[in-house]
């Protein structure tokens, strides 16, 4: 059965407050290399047949509940 | 005449609301839960505040799919009113309702105190009671409700005078400080294009006695039920 893996991530153009203060934990801890840090959600979904192109189905799904396209950016990969 | 308090599971401010609205403001009110479908004996739709369905993936992201949305949804359409408090202003966004979207606070910090909001506009079925610039000291009690928008967006909600409330100091002066959530124009509240659907993260129905340390949410209410008998 196909596993789409969904990454949904803040738009870059949104203050990510969450990864702001990663970004300044890992700093904290000696790892000032750290650029920038930005937190997202990852999203598995075992995918049964119905007929229709995955690609087109997980889009639908993305579009209409997984990610806000307000405010959010996603993308996804099908694994067997 | 008639308020409508929706119940999600996971609102926690229909109480409140219900109470505000009966006990204080002396409307019949009654509460409607997430399943029904039909709502035409109702003038007025509160969406109260709350964690509805726990705010997974994001807040008011699953509500907005509860089978009262499309009532509520087509009930807005034809001109009634509706007003989203905190979670029911992250509904009203999820449902395309109102436009932008409510994150995580700047500070991360879930914010509960009293706010000073300014009325930017009086025209409004919301605020008709009120003065333009008049200052409302209302509690808000939120981990999300930095608001966010396109600049496209910003503009189109200005130049329309759609910002009802924004975050302000005691006597008025809108700064960064007074800015409780990080909020973009420290909007606290904005209608749609036609004013009968309005969203806000302040809690009017927290602040509608004295006892509780204010009564200036009154003021929204009484607005919306003079607009209710004017309609």
């Amino acid at each position: 059965m196909p596993r789409v893996k969904v990454y949904v991530t803040l738009k870059p153009t949104l203050l990510d407050a969450q990864g702001r203060v990663v970004q300044n934990a890992l700093t904290a801890l000696g790892y000032d290399n750290v650029q920038q840090v930005r937190m997202g959600k990852y999203i598995e979904i075992d995918l049964g047949d119905n007929g229709r192109p995955i690609g087109e189905e997980v889009a639908e799904m993305c579009d209409r509940l997984l990610a806000n396209p307000v405010i959010e950016d996603y993308r996804y990969e099908v694994t067997e | 005449m008639k308020f409508g308090v929706v119940r999600f599971p996971g609102s926690n401010c229909d109480q409140d609301a219900y109470y505000a609205l009966l006990d204080q403001l002396g409307q019949p009110v009654e509460y409607v839960w997430h399943q029904s479908t039909d709502l035409r004996k109702f003038d007025c739709i509160v969406l109260p505040g709350g964690f509805s369905y726990g705010d997974y993936l994001r807040t008011g992201a699953i509500a907005r799919f509860s089978p009262v949305m499309d009532a509520v949804i087509e009930h807005a359409r034809k001109g009634r009113f509706v007003i989203g408090i905190c979670n029911g202003f992250q509904v009203l966004c999820e449902a395309h309702l109102l436009p932008g979207a409510l994150v995580r606070n700047v500070g991360l910090k879930f914010v509960c105190k009293h706010v000073h909001i300014r009325v930017e506009n009086e025209n409004t079925p919301w605020t008709s009671m009120a003065r333009r610039g008049q200052v409302l000291r209302i509690p808000i009690a939120h981990g999300e409700g930095r608001y966010v928008a396109d600049e496209g967006t910003l503009a189109e909600l200005e130049a329309a005078n759609r910002v009802v409330f924004r975050y302000c100091e005691p006597n008025g002066t809108v700064t960064q400080e007074s800015n409780p959530n990080g909020s973009m124009g420290n909007i606290a509240g904005i209608a749609n294009e036609r004013f009968n659907v309005l969203g806000m993260m302040p809690h009017p129905e927290r602040a509608a006695e004295k006892l509780l340390g204010s009564a200036d949410g009154r003021v929204l209410f009484k607005s919306v039920v003079r607009a209710l008998h004017t309609v």
